[in-house]
């Protein structure tokens, strides 16, 4: 009798075989292959779609600056450039003020207002992104032409940074949403990241004499600057991606001004605003090499993100 | 002994530097916490203020009037996009809950890691490449549907639902588990009678933040759901309107009335969105506390 339960506790998939744990594990697998197939199926469609513009204008595409549906003749330059300048510019913004948050709510708050700024700062996360653009086309765009842009430029014209005309629409207040759809993710990623650091590295800091900031400096930050990489690297993912709300702000014109005031767009923009009303096929399928150029730049941001995170966690060993 | 000092209680200069730039940094993190939640009430106060005037029983109960006439409301966006985000969370809701069980349950970590890859790269695709990818797929030939619109949102909601899930079941006690089987349940039985059970309110949890995401995302809808007529169809064959596009329309239009609109449409999606955000945090906070208890 003994022996029979010792086989049971052996091989117990073997000794009792149910159809409906089979189902399931099929069902369930089923599930999980979709995703992958999904996301190769985006892949492929994305580039069956580009594929009359790959074959018409190769990789000069992307060194090209035109965009003329009238002699049928595209490039993605300048959309690439607006679309690099307003994700760095909205990374140096936000990333300091989101890790000061992240430090905020790990280090300084007192334990009773943890939760609820943490709570506010994810909901600012939750706004849709066309409610952002809405009220900064109609609220904030107006503003930063009235006050802070003559501001800026009165007083640093000289600079060429800040040299152009006012607008309420450009790379500034692009900029500025982006900035407030970034702070949450990162501010959100490196509050996790700072609670991880294990809590008798910081009181042995704190017991050697070092201030809090000298602990944050000395001690917290160095053990988990590999996760802010990754938490900064999926900030910039996001701002590189949205469309609604950048293509509500930046103006959507061609051209790589000098000044922050000036319009231009970006590759996620002008998809928003061209694809549905395309002139022509080729043009549909220059938006559709758009869409490839940003897909690629958000899988290799995700992938290394990824990699990072994975590095991190095995080097914690759990 | 009166000229002695006590060396514990001298201040260097070197010393008050140190508090002074650890106080100048406490300060800046603080003032970064609170810049954040101001920036929050201003587009939440503001959007509340230029909103409200426009709404009325009539915005909630009829549909677009033609332009140049006054009145109106958005009966056929709301429908719209309670239909869509519907539709896309039956669609996402079980795949994504299966994800999580097949890797919980089924996956060897290799594999189970593959999986959280490509859900997290998933994630991390554009909505607008979403949504030229769906009116590639299903659009073209067949023209606009809200069935395609909600494949597209469906693709936005799967990753948020299956790595939620996946987290709330990894907080089962395994002794739940270990006790189903020594009952004699089959594994299949064990997770549809005790584990998803147990974690049905996480899973509640992470449906309600996936649709607060779904229903305000413009960018899978621009090109799969874009063309409507100004009444409501129930027609899942046709395109339907939606709030989140109706902001986005009108938000161009020079007209006054059109503005209004669209800032009225956006206090509707706003609500809805953050009253969803801040139900599914308050049952998330309560699911984790019932679990550690079962511990």
């Amino acid at each position: 009798m003994s022996t029979q339960v010792e086989t049971e506790i052996a091989l117990p998939r073997r000794a009792k075989f149910h159809i409906g744990d089979l189902a399931l594990r099929v069902v369930a697998g089923a599930a999980a292959v979709l995703v992958a197939i999904t996301l190769i199926l985006i892949a492929y469609k994305v580039t069956d779609e580009a594929s009359a513009a790959l074959s018409a204008f190769g990789l000069g595409f992307l060194t090209s600056s035109e965009w003329n549906a009238v002699t049928n003749q595209f490039g993605a330059l300048d959309l690439i450039w607006g679309t690099a300048v307003t994700s760095l510019f909205a990374l140096i913004l936000a990333v300091p003020i989101a890790i000061a948050i992240g430090l905020f709510l790990s280090e300084l708050a007192p334990r009773r207002l943890r939760a609820p700024v943490g709570a506010l700062v994810e909901l600012l996360a939750a706004i849709p992104s066309v409610v952002l653009g809405l009220w900064g086309i109609l609220i904030m765009g107006p503003f930063l032409e009235a006050h802070v842009e003559p501001f800026l430029h009165d007083n640093f014209g000289f600079i060429p940074l800040f040299s152009g005309t006012p607008s309420n629409v450009g790379l500034l207040p692009a900029c500025m949403v982006l900035t407030i759809m970034v702070v949450p993710i990162v501010a959100s990623i490196s509050r996790e990241l700072f609670d991880s650091v294990p809590s008798d590295l910081k009181a042995g800091a704190l017991a050697l004499g070092s201030t809090r900031w000298e602990m944050v400096r000395g001690v917290a930050i160095p053990q988990v600057s590999a996760g802010l990489v990754a938490a900064v690297i999926l900030g910039l993912a996001r701002a590189l991606g949205e469309a609604i709300a950048v293509s509500m702000m930046i103006g959507g014109t061609l051209g790589r001004p000098s000044s922050i005031f000036g319009s231009a767009d970006t590759l996620a923009a002008r998809l928003a605003s061209q694809y549905q009303g395309a002139a022509t096929a080729l043009q549909t399928s220059s938006l559709a090499y758009l869409a490839l150029i940003l897909l690629v730049f958000s899988l290799v941001a995700n992938f290394s993100a990824q990699l990072i995170v994975r590095r991190i966690r095995r080097r914690l060993g759990t | 002994m009166s000229a002695e000092v006590n060396p514990l209680t001298v201040v260097t200069p070197r010393a008050r530097r140190r508090k002074l730039v650890g106080v100048m940094m406490e300060v800046i993190a603080t003032a970064a916490a609170i810049l954040a939640v101001v920036v929050l009430l201003i587009v939440v106060v503001s959007v509340a203020r230029k909103g409200l005037p426009a709404l009325n029983a009539d915005f909630f109960t009829k549909s677009p009037v033609p332009f140049g006439q006054t009145g109106g409301g958005i009966k056929n966006a709301i429908i719209g996009t309670i239909i869509m985000t519907g539709m896309a969370t039956l669609i996402a809701v079980p795949v994504g809950v299966l994800i999580a069980i097949f890797n919980t349950e089924f996956a060897s970590p290799a594999i189970a890691e593959m999986v959280r890859l490509v859900l997290n790269v998933l994630a991390g695709v554009p909505t607008i490449v979403i949504g030229i990818f769906i009116f590639g797929l299903l659009v073209v030939g067949n023209g606009q549907s809200a069935i395609a619109a909600s494949i597209g949102l469906s693709i936005v909601m799967v990753p948020l639902i299956a790595r939620a899930t996946e987290e709330v079941l990894l907080l089962v006690p395994p002794s739940l588990r270990e006790a189903g089987m020594a009952l004699g349940a089959t594994r299949a039985r064990t997770v549809i009678t005790v584990i998803l059970p147990t974690a049905v309110g996480g899973i509640v949890t992470a449906t309600i933040v996936a649709v607060a995401r779904a229903a305000g995302e413009t960018a899978p809808l621009l090109f799969t759901s874009s063309i409507f007529a100004n009444t409501v169809t129930t027609d899942v064959h046709q395109a339907m309107a939606s709030i989140p596009l109706t902001i986005f329309v009108d938000s161009e239009s020079p007209s006054v009335a059109d503005q209004q609109t669209a800032w009225a449409a956006a206090l509707v999606l706003m609500a809805g969105v953050l009253i969803m955000g801040i139900i599914g945090r308050a049952l998330s906070l309560r699911t984790r506390r019932q679990i550690e208890r079962a511990r």
